[in-house]
């Protein structure tokens, strides 16, 4: 039985122009030691499908579905019960490493807090333990660095502590979204590299969140490609990046600049991301996509398997066939 | 380095900014933040310079120092052979005519109580002040269309406007001028990637079209590398490798470079699961109290002893590559 387990995860926001629905029927199931990508642009609903899981959503949402980790739903769990597992067995990174630290706290005293309420350690032992996982995310002078406040460290350093403090009762499953977003890819290599090792050591099960192909390619063994609050492709790593098959994806691929030799020209996506408050009744890339007939602007195509591609799910009209020709040169 | 004329000449620029004292005697000698420290390079008619650096490398300063828009502390800027440190702002009033800017975030560079035919006709205003008002919202409305909006949006506002089309009208905005040289700040970074390829596409276009030379600043050098001909490589307000993108991505010399280009996550698992990292070490050192010698030695995998002893310079290595290292 896989460790976590989503099935029909959908939000809605109630907003002054009407119920908007950010995620939509999203289903994925996670093992441990396995790493998923969620890929999206701003506004695909991949930062609130987590939130929803951790019972984070502002308080103007509302998720339905279920969301099953070890056997127990999150979503209809009380606040107490899923306070013993936040922080604990699952545990987040977010962005932005500046906003999501007190400011008011030293990293002592975040640090120690997580370990005293979770594993009910004195603040002794919680002070020792917070110094080995500073050293094990490679902060240098752990010890000293302990009792210095947010504001003293810089942003590679600040994500450092995040992961860290995340890592501390050893959890279950990590969910990291955007964790390097804000950096440099110079710390962005860092981190990257540090989270792998991670994983090799602990066997923690990630969900990578983030809209960089190349994060993605580096981390995870299947990934999920989101698009107006819905999955459009989801299968290995290897068949979402050598055989993409979804017109969104291939999109997204192309898109991407490339620093090999040769590289392909940039193609664009036309069009602007959708307004959740007014996407098509029918698949809600249609408006964007080259290949799109009247059929996909009015019924909305299923996520399901092809025949052909064994593992993949995918959500369009068009067979792999008919997107086979836009695809070249794309893939890696 | 000088064939044609170059459009724009940059010598040996520094850009000081003095800072408070840690000491609290009002007597201390002020600390001084070197944001952009002796950079020197020319920009030809109808090319693209690319400049690449993280955060804090100087590169939006020395941006902002080409135009004047913060006070140069020492070096040459010279404009179509002409010299304009020290020159009156009437002799810089011409320059920005022919020089224009787009910004990094495009919402904040839009004033939202002006209408979008507003902020594309300001220029035009400012510097035809004469110019009959069917003429100007003529030329907008031409400009308009050649950046991808549609005619019924000039009585817009820019919150009605997504990130993409908020950068549309700042390019808009920046060429209805005829500019010779357009220097964008970082101007894709803010956007999806489905947009920022749109962008990007859209201004290589307008460079063909209307023959403008660019000097494209991202901390990404991958999106440098679709549209740009030269590239130089920034590091705590010093240039670390000036060269050809052809020769600069493939055969990268300054250790920062190398180490910048292997960082950059690829869309490929079976190459990025097996690629060999240059990783640094360490964050960016604090500008504020710069290391003697060369400034990047304390992440370098190579420094040896000869880089903390002196500042290497930036040396021709061949006719394509121009690396400020003593062991290239």
């Amino acid at each position: 039985m896989a460790l976590i387990n989503v099935s029909k995860l959908s939000v809605q926001f109630e907003t002054p122009d009407g119920l908007v629905t950010a995620v939509n029927d999203i289903s994925f199931s996670l093992d441990r030691g396995q790493t998923l990508g969620i890929v999206g642009e701003s506004g695909s609903g991949k930062s609130q499908t987590v939130l929803a899981m951790m019972g984070l959503l502002a308080s103007n949402g509302s998720a339905a579905g279920q969301a099953q980790f070890d056997g127990q739903d999150l979503l209809a769990m009380p606040p107490q019960a899923l306070n013993r597992i936040r922080g604990n067995r699952i545990a987040m990174i977010f962005q932005d490493p500046m906003t999501s630290l007190n400011p008011y706290l030293t990293i002592e005293r975040q640090m120690t807090e997580v370990l005293e309420l979770h594993k009910g350690l004195t603040r002794q032992q919680a002070r020792l333990r917070s110094v080995q996982a500073l050293d094990a995310v490679k902060i240098p002078e752990a010890a000293r660095r302990l009792t210095m406040y947010p504001h003293e460290f810089s942003g590679g350093m600040r994500q450092r502590v995040m992961i860290a403090m995340a890592l501390l009762c050893e959890p279950d499953v990590l969910i990291a979204d955007e964790p390097t977003t804000a950096l440099d890819v110079t710390v962005q290599a860092q981190i990257m590299a540090l989270l792998r090792d991670l994983q090799r050591d602990h066997g923690t099960a990630i969900v990578m969140i983030t809209h960089d192909l190349g994060v993605v390619a580096g981390l995870c063994d299947e990934v999920m490609v989101l698009y107006g609050g819905r999955v459009m492709e989801h299968g290995s790593a290897e068949s979402i990046f050598y055989q993409p098959t979804h017109p969104y994806t291939i999109g997204l691929l192309g898109a991407v600049p490339r620093i090999e030799e040769g590289a392909h020209m940039l193609v664009a996506i036309p069009g602007a991301p959708p307004n959740m408050a007014r996407l098509p009744p029918g698949c809600p890339f249609s408006e964007r996509c080259t290949l799109a007939d009247h059929r996909c602007a009015d019924q909305r195509p299923a996520l399901s398997t092809v025949p052909e591609y064994p593992g993949l799910l995918r959500a369009c009209h068009r067979s792999p066939a008919d997107t086979a020709f836009q695809a070249q040169g794309v893939g890696a | 380095m000088s064939q044609p004329p170059a459009l724009l000449s940059v010598r040996d620029l520094r850009v000081h900014f003095k800072i408070a004292s840690d000491s609290p005697w009002p007597w201390a000698v002020p600390r001084v933040l070197k944001a952009v420290d002796g950079v020197s390079f020319d920009v030809a008619p109808g090319e693209t310079l690319g400049i690449v650096g993280e955060s804090g490398c100087g590169k939006s300063t020395l941006a902002r120092a080409l135009l004047n828009l913060i006070p140069v502390t020492a070096g040459h800027i010279v404009w179509q052979g002409r010299e304009m440190q020290g020159a009156p702002p009437s002799a810089w009033q011409d320059v920005r005519q022919n020089v224009q800017m787009i910004f990094q975030d495009p919402l904040a560079s839009l004033n939202p109580r002006m209408t979008i035919g507003q902020i594309i006709a300001e220029p035009l205003r400012t510097h035809f002040p004469g110019m009959a008002a069917a003429g100007v919202m003529q030329k907008v409305r031409a400009m308009m269309q050649k950046v991808g909006l549609t005619e019924q949006q000039i009585n817009r506002y820019p919150h009605e406007f997504s990130g993409g089309q908020c950068q549309r009208i700042g390019i808009a905005r920046a060429l209805i001028l005829e500019p010779r040289l357009v220097i964008c700040d970082e101007p894709v970074s803010a956007l999806d990637v489905s947009i920022q390829a749109q962008i990007i596409n859209l201004l290589m276009e307008l460079q063909a079209q209307m023959g403008l030379a660019l000097v494209f600043i991202a901390h990404d050098l991958a999106v440098v590398k679709h549209i740009s001909q030269r590239v130089m490589v920034m590091y705590l307000g010093r240039a670390m490798e000036l060269a050809d993108k052809s020769t600069i991505y493939r055969d990268p010399r300054h250790p920062y470079t190398q180490a910048l280009l292997s960082a950059i996550p690829q869309p490929d698992p079976r190459r990025e699961r097996h690629k060999v990292l240059q990783l640094l070490q360490g964050d960016l050192p604090s500008p504020i109290n710069p290391l003697s010698g060369c400034s990047f030695r304390s992440r370098c995998p190579k420094a040896e002893d000869v880089c903390a002893q002196q500042v290497p310079s930036l040396q021709a290595l061949n006719a394509q590559t121009r690396v400020a290292c003593f062991l290239a």
